[in-house]
């Protein structure tokens, strides 16, 4: 069931899902939060991914977050999955099974150690977030006795209800196969703990491994499922959850839709240089790319890679590149390039916690204005901010659309947060045509037609037209000979630095702006993405990823009793005007929630529409973790419901203007 | 059916068509190298069967960088060392096309200096020509990195402490597979030079001696200038690794002190091209990426056939 309206035209009514159909989420027995965590290196990301998979067969919708340091070996990593019977779009409050594997690869356990004690954290960096009632599974394997009495975990288990099963996974794993399958063993003792049925783990393992190693790995699963009731008691209520799937579903990370979305969009030349987060859309690129005549490009430097796209793009190729935030910084020149020359170009910024090298696997959303205003001179591009899979995967398809029809260049800003995190999707989601075309590209026979100067030489650049576009040929056609050129130029290329023709140039290319911002309103459905009821009183604004726990926390606020809405915005240039206009207008005072120190999307917002700036507060976070729905709430409570005290999570409140 | 049917014309083509009729005159300085490049350029097209359509001049920025401008073929003027990044893509892009990249020894050897070296190592089918006048012209006369030691400018007031660049040993060393200099002094084999160097199925380097008369030296200081392929006094063979990069280096050492050496100095007719190999790894099509955009028949991946790894 969607509890949000897709979007809607202009001029339609928008479609607000009333209260009644809102599903009680915020039930800790309705919903199952499996964390499991482990050591960099332990295949804690695998085994979480074949788990989601299992419970999305069985019926749940999942959605996943991933936290892990900037190492190879070793290092507290865990991945958390929700699952529900009803729509999941964000991270829960705290979670309530934990699966703790230990760290194999643990450095310098000793007391003094940078890091502190690595062995251990995988159990006890997990405990202050699990919730009442919850289930401790650690393996007494790796984890040593004398490191768990120092947790004092019995008598923390008694104050909060926690159920403990020490299990020796490593010990199980050695006996019936080898050592690192005791990350099956635990999921083995997962499954029974939850009284889950084995059959779609088993047909997930059997997809992955064969021979001997399959038959351990089945062994293992079930020794340590059947222990279970044979040497291990239950005592806790949490079981799995139960639900049911109308259609097929697919499980896809935020990359995985960016990268899809630019091969329907028809792409199929990237080139790029390794950083993360942004690392993943360009992988899977670059392994789909063979099979479907694509060619991708790991290059010197992102000078080079945007240079490369820009050159594969004017020789008649639809071409992306990418980065995160320092790589993204070596792209400015040749994204100018790309704006002055007027050649199409699909870039994608993958945001992480900055500044310089920042927090290289943290999320964080404050690279907002880099992306509009990097490179010099007046910004003429297009930059969309999907808030989820699904939008990922439209607006990276839109991209292409409007940067061959426009001849502009298109940025998704996303960050570490939606690139890494798993939901299922309506497999018919993507039952759809694929859009090679070049857009406004002139094929030989038009170029007979087309403008041209007394030499021959193709009007590229033309003053005037209807909507901005002035077409364009490609190197090697007939008759469409020009110049491209960073420089300020003539109709056929040539450097011009005339007044007259400097205007005529500048106009043409804002307009296409305007163009565009006229197309996304009339031709396209909403690229913003709306919650709660219309008629709320007080509103919560977000951009990116952050949109998935303001959905949940305008759920629950309303159940509250709280007269509140929600939007989420993604045209970010051109601006969604005219509808977070309509939105502020329609409230009393709104909430704008991002993740960065300095409010950089209201400031956004107050420069595009030059008012509200007394209406607008901001719930602020920058510590590397996203949004809980929690922290919204109680961050709505303190800030708009006026409630006299401080926010117990790790947010900053800034008042409005003139407050 | 081709989309790009100026690829491969058979037709006769006058060097004329090559003088764009909306710039026909250069406005570089009265006696400057940089005229030479573009007479030899226009002569070599002809006699290779280049038509302007069919040829894509990429540039960077600085004097050197407008050779587009009054070179009448596609032309793309990029920004300042960034024109063999957009050179090879296009080139990836679209493998009929002939691809021209050029610009000046600041642009080429500064800073585009690590593209330089990367593009040459992939050995991508392109000619690369640099306009080596030893300075930075545009911006009125500082030091480049081929300046000689000692050169005194405006930001080098105490005269340069820096050893030039070695440009045909740096080539060589990582990875071009024809490596020449000639000098816009000896306008023959210039054009001789390049008509190689496009014909040429790899990454070809010409370093182009162009005299700067306003900041540097004028076209008397590269005479007498040694064709080393003519020459009785040098004996190498340019198919020979170790003997090219004796004569490379000799002629480094001898530029500043008088002695012009030019000609071929190394010649790799074996190595595959950039674009050969990547086609024989499975990572390039056979159909040009660009000409499968206007084929009506072709049938597009989607990625709803790639889902069965989520399911």
């Amino acid at each position: 069931m969607a509890i949000y309206s897709k979007g809607f035209r202009h001029g339609e009514t928008k479609f607000w899902i009333p209260l009644a159909n809102w599903p009680l989420i915020s039930m800790s027995d309705e919903e199952l939060i499996w964390r499991v965590s482990g050591g960099s290196g332990d295949g804690i990301d695998s085994t979480s991914q074949n788990f989601a998979k299992a419970l999305m067969r069985s019926g749940l919708h999942v959605f996943t977050h991933r936290h892990y340091p900037s190492r190879i070996r070793g290092g507290h990593t865990y991945v958390e999955i929700r699952a529900a019977g009803h729509e999941v779009q964000s991270r829960g409050d705290g979670y309530n099974f934990l699966l703790a594997l230990g760290d194999s690869f643990a450095r310098n356990p000793q007391e003094e150690a940078y890091y502190g004690n690595e062995e251990i954290k995988p159990l006890s960096e997990n405990l202050d977030e699990l919730r009442e009632g919850g289930v401790i599974v650690y393996d007494e394997g790796l984890l040593s006795e004398d490191d768990v009495a120092e947790l004092d975990l019995e008598e923390r288990a008694e104050e909060n209800n926690w159920h403990v099963y020490p299990v020796d996974l490593r010990g199980l794993a050695k006996e019936h196969g080898r050592e690192v399958m005791r990350n099956t063993a635990g999921v083995g003792i997962t499954a029974g703990l939850l009284d889950m049925e084995l059959e779609h783990i088993e047909d997930l393992m059997s997809d992955a491994m064969g021979g001997d190693v399959l038959e351990s790995n089945l062994e293992i699963l079930h020794e340590a499922y059947e222990m279970v009731g044979d040497e291990i008691e239950a005592e806790h209520d949490l079981r799995a959850p139960t639900g049911e799937h109308d259609t097929e579903q697919a499980l896809l990370s935020g990359s995985n839709a960016i990268a899809y979305g630019a091969i329907d969009g028809g792409c199929r030349f990237i080139a790029g240089y390794p950083m993360t987060p942004w690392t993943d859309v360009f992988t899977i690129l670059s392994q789909n790319f063979p099979d479907m005549g694509g060619v991708s490009e790991q290059v010197e430097d992102e000078i080079a890679a945007a240079a490369l796209a820009v050159g594969a793009s004017h020789a008649g190729a639809k071409a992306m590149s990418g980065s995160s935030g320092g790589g993204f910084a070596l792209m400015s020149e040749p994204l100018g390039l790309a704006e002055m020359t007027e050649t199409p170009l699909v870039l994608v910024e993958s945001m992480r916690a900055g500044p310089s090298t920042g927090m290289p696997t943290k999320p964080e959303q404050a690279d907002l204005e880099f992306v509009l205003y990097t490179s010099q001179g007046d910004s003429s591009r297009v930059v969309f901010a999907p808030g989820n899979i699904e939008e990922a995967y439209e607006q990276t398809r839109l991209a292409f659309h409007i940067a061959w029809e426009y001849q502009i260049p298109t940025i998704i800003i996303y960050d570490q947060k939606l690139s890494g995190e798993n939901k299922n999707v309506d497999v018919e989601f993507f039952d759809r045509e694929p859009e090679p075309g070049l857009g406004s590209t002139l094929t030989e026979d038009e170029l007979a037609e087309a403008a041209h100067d007394n030499s021959g030489k193709f009007k590229r650049f033309q003053h005037e037209s209807e909507n901005g576009v002035s077409p364009r040929s490609l190197p090697g056609q007939k008759g469409g000979r020009y110049l491209a050129t960073g420089n300020e130029h003539s109709p056929v290329g040539h450097i011009s630095e005339d007044p007259d023709n400097r205007v005529y140039q500048m106009e043409r290319r804002m307009q296409k702006l305007e163009s565009i911002r006229t197309e996304l309103e009339e031709e396209h459905e909403s690229n913003q993405t709306y919650f709660g009821e219309e008629d709320a009183e007080y509103g919560i604004i977000t951009w990116g990823s952050s949109q998935g726990a303001v959905e949940e926390a305008v759920g629950r606020l309303n159940e509250q009793g709280h007269s509140v809405k929600g939007l989420s915005v993604s045209d970010m240039m051109p601006f969604a005007e005219t509808e977070v206009t309509e939105f502020l207008e329609s409230v009393d005072e709104a909430m704008v929630v991002e993740m960065n120190a300095t409010a950089q999307f209201r400031g956004l917002i107050q420069k595009e529409l030059g008012r509200f700036g007394e209406k607008m507060t901001s719930l602020l976070k920058y510590n590397g973790n996203p949004f809980e729905p929690a922290e919204v709430v109680e961050g709505y409570e303190v800030n708009v419901a006026d409630e006299d005290r401080e926010p117990t999570a790790q947010v900053r409140i800034e008042p409005a203007a003139g407050d | 059916m081709s989309a790009f049917n100026a690829i491969g014309e058979e037709r006769e083509i006058d060097r004329d068509e090559f003088t764009p009729g909306v710039e026909p005159q250069p406005t570089w300085c009265p006696g400057c190298g940089d005229f030479g490049v573009l007479k030899s350029l226009k002569q070599a097209l002809p006699e290779v069967g280049k038509n302007p359509e069919e040829v894509l001049t990429v540039t960077g920025i600085g004097c050197s960088g407008k050779l587009n401008s009054y070179l009448d073929t596609y032309g793309f003027h990029t920004i300042h060392g960034r024109s063999l990044p957009v050179a090879r893509a296009a080139k990836l892009a679209n493998p009929e096309v002939e691809v021209i990249a050029a610009g000046g020894d600041g642009d080429g050897y500064g800073i585009g200096g690590n593209h330089f070296i990367h593009t040459a190592r992939e050995n991508h089918d392109m000619t690369y020509i640099v306009f080596n006048n030893e300075i930075f012209g545009l911006t009125k006369g500082q030091t480049s990195p081929t300046s000689p030691k000692g050169h005194k400018s405006k930001t080098q007031p105490s005269g340069s402490a820096k050893s030039p660049l070695r440009p045909l040993s740096m080539a060589l060393n990582a990875g071009a597979t024809y490596i020449a200099r000639t000098a816009a002094v000896n306008p023959n084999q210039a054009k001789e030079i390049i008509k190689e160097a496009i014909e040429h199925d790899g990454f070809a380097h010409i370093d182009f001696l162009t005299q700067c008369p306003t900041w540097n030296k004028d076209a008397r200081q590269y005479v007498p200038y040694v064709d080393v392929q003519e020459s009785d006094d040098y004996d190498f063979d340019v198919h020979d690794r170790e003997e090219a990069a004796q004569m490379m280096r000799e002629t480094e050492d001898v530029l500043n002190e008088g002695t012009v050496l030019t000609g071929r100095y190394y010649v790799d007719d074996e190595s595959p091209s950039y674009s050969q190999e990547k086609k024989a790894v499975g990572e390039m099509p056979e159909q040009p990426i660009a000409e499968r955009y206007f084929d009506e028949d072709s049938e597009w991946e989607r990625s709803y056939d790639l889902l069965d790894r989520h399911k």
